[in-house]
């Protein structure tokens, strides 16, 4: 995949204060949607705000489309969109002249067909002469999207681009993201919902105190870390787990009457082997009330690394 | 793009100007009004009584000292909501995240503030005109001179923007400083006019040599050499494009 943005040995320490970056290395390909995740206060704005020019970098180098950011920021910059975390627009402004500047500032020309486009696609239009401060919680947040499409960079950034909008919204709003990708644009994004990123991304990186901890595609990472569990409550209690089950990754309750499988790996080889181990079950005349199954979140493997990380 | 964002600056340039006519209460109508209270009291009432000053009528002697005094306030005002707004609300997320570096920036912005200031300055003499007769002895330097002083203090209302953490720093520069400063600068009198040692101790005062100055291009009139006024005031607007050069560079209370 060729790479839009290439982060080496980055790091953000504050005078008296903790370490915001510690030698963060991270290569984004072209095309991809990208997660990370992160408690809060782990970096994520940070490193955002390094790449986009908030935030002055203690050390490491950041190139984007093959430039550094160092030196080439005014090309550089012009390709690079950001929608911030905070609400933080002018509030006595129209939607318009809002998304208009924004293109200025940018340094394109006027585009007024480009700009009723941007507004239509985030269903905008019709508030586009409404003074920001009249518009709800999520329809700002919508304008903030456009203002940075209003320049079609190629590499946008998105900070926690839901947070605070409702459910409908949300899933709305991943419809445009995902719209923003299949016209080629790149998207990093940070997001409390795990929900968000599981759905969307096609890698994730989980940060915590300033370290990358790890870097991974989505799918593979929820094969890799992912679990299928199931509960089977038993009629009777069992002494012990029968030899014809041994092989079976199982746990028998205090109370033995709950057995417990954890298969671990692809979920579809894990949840095959669960259909194995109830016909083994059933074979050996063992009868069970009921079965409860559960298949681990990509925020279960995010909660467990960010445990294993303190 | 890696030369002078030029289509950046000119963004910025008319949102602001876009903002002062929004105020356009604040922005323009409110100087005005004062202003002409200035000519009402002191032009008017307390100007019948002096007659004249160095050869000059009352009325138009303290055309150019009220100019500059309205011209400050503004201007320094103007320039630092300019740049504190975007601090204070974090709508700066945008500016300083796209192309625009110094440069750009000081166009826009100072560019912004010294435009509504012309205007400013303009209203105020045709509003002076109602009020007395006045002839202005060099037009053109006046014009200059008031772009110089315009672009100067939008400048430092700028630095004033970037340096203060609070709405009380932003108002207290040109409330406490800049207006005091002014009004013992010679605006409603000569300096000439003060007995020793206040007629020296005036002279550490740098806003007579700005008051004289622009007095000198609308009378031919000076207490003060002009090229002194004319240097301090270049001498002003080189030191605080130095400073805001240097908030961009270090990124100082802009950016993290």
């Amino acid at each position: 995949m060729e790479p839009i943005l290439e982060i080496s040995g980055l790091s953000k320490h504050y005078a008296n204060g903790p370490i915001a970056l510690d030698n963060v290395d991270l290569t984004i390909g072209k095309g991809e949607i990208f997660a990370l995740l992160g408690p809060n206060g782990a970096g994520k704005t940070t490193l955002i705000g390094a790449v986009c020019g908030l935030v002055r970098p203690s050390s490491g180098t950041i190139r984007a489309f093959g430039l550094d950011l160092a030196h080439d920021w005014r090309r550089a910059r012009a390709r690079i969109g950001l929608v911030p975390q905070e609400m933080a627009t002018d509030m006595f402004t129209k939607v318009i002249d809002a998304v208009s500047y924004s293109r200025g500032l940018f340094g394109l020309k006027r585009d007024p067909a480009r700009i009723e486009e941007v507004l239509r696609s985030l269903t905008l239009w019709d508030k586009r002469d409404s003074q920001i401060r009249h518009l709800s919680g999520g329809m700002k947040r919508r304008v903030l999207i456009a203002k940075a499409l209003a320049h079609d960079p190629e590499l946008l950034f998105l900070d926690e681009p839901t947070a605070g909008v409702d459910v409908e919204l949300r899933r709305d709003m991943w419809r445009q993201i995902g719209a923003m990708r299949q016209a080629g644009t790149t998207i990093i994004l940070t997001t409390h919902y795990i929900e968000e990123a599981e759905e969307m991304a096609d890698r994730v990186g989980v940060i915590d105190k300033g370290k990358l901890l790890l870097v991974e595609d989505k799918a593979k990472l929820m094969a890799r870390m992912g679990r299928v569990e199931a509960d089977v409550s038993l009629t009777a209690p069992l002494s012990e787990i029968p030899a014809a089950l041994g092989h079976f990754p199982l746990h028998l309750s205090d109370d033995k009457l709950t057995l417990t499988y954890r298969g671990a790996g692809e979920s579809a080889e894990a949840k095959a082997e669960l259909a194995q181990m109830i016909a083994a079950l059933v074979g050996a005349g063992i009868a069970f009330t009921s079965l409860d199954t559960h298949q681990s979140s990509l925020e279960d493997i995010f909660v467990d690394l960010v445990e294993q990380g303190k | 793009m890696s030369g002078l964002n030029l289509r950046g600056a000119y963004a910025i340039f008319s949102f602001e100007l876009m903002r002062a006519f929004r105020t356009f209460f604040q922005s323009i109508f409110a100087p005005v009004m004062t202003t002409s209270l200035y000519f009402i009291v002191f032009g008017a009432a307390i100007g019948g009584r002096m007659s004249h000053v160095g050869g000059v009528a009352y009325g138009a002697f303290i055309i150019p000292g009220l100019l500059l005094l309205t011209l400050l306030g503004e201007t320094t005002s103007n320039a630092s909501f300019g740049i504190y707004m975007p601090r204070f609300t974090g709508t700066i997320y945008e500016l300083l995240s796209a192309p625009v570096g110094v440069a750009e920036t000081l166009l826009g912005f100072v560019g912004a503030a010294a435009v509504k200031s012309l205007i400013l300055a303009a209203i105020i003499l045709i509003t002076a005109s109602f009020f007395v007769d006045y002839h202005i002895a060099h037009p053109f330097l006046a014009l200059g001179y008031i772009v110089l002083v315009a672009a100067a203090f939008a400048l430092f209302g700028f630095a004033l923007g970037v340096w203060a953490d609070g709405f009380e720093k932003l108002g207290i520069v040109p409330m406490l400083i800049l207006q005091p400063l002014t009004f013992l600068g010679g605006t409603f009198y000569s300096i000439q006019m003060l007995p020793e040692p206040w007629r020296s101790v005036a002279l550490f005062n740098p806003i007579v040599y700005l008051v004289n100055g622009l007095r000198w291009t609308f009378t031919g009139q000076s207490d003060v050499n002009i090229w002194i006024s004319f240097g301090l005031t270049v001498g002003f607007l080189v030191i605080c494009a130095s400073v805001i050069a240097w908030m961009f560079k270090t990124g100082w209370r802009l950016r993290s």
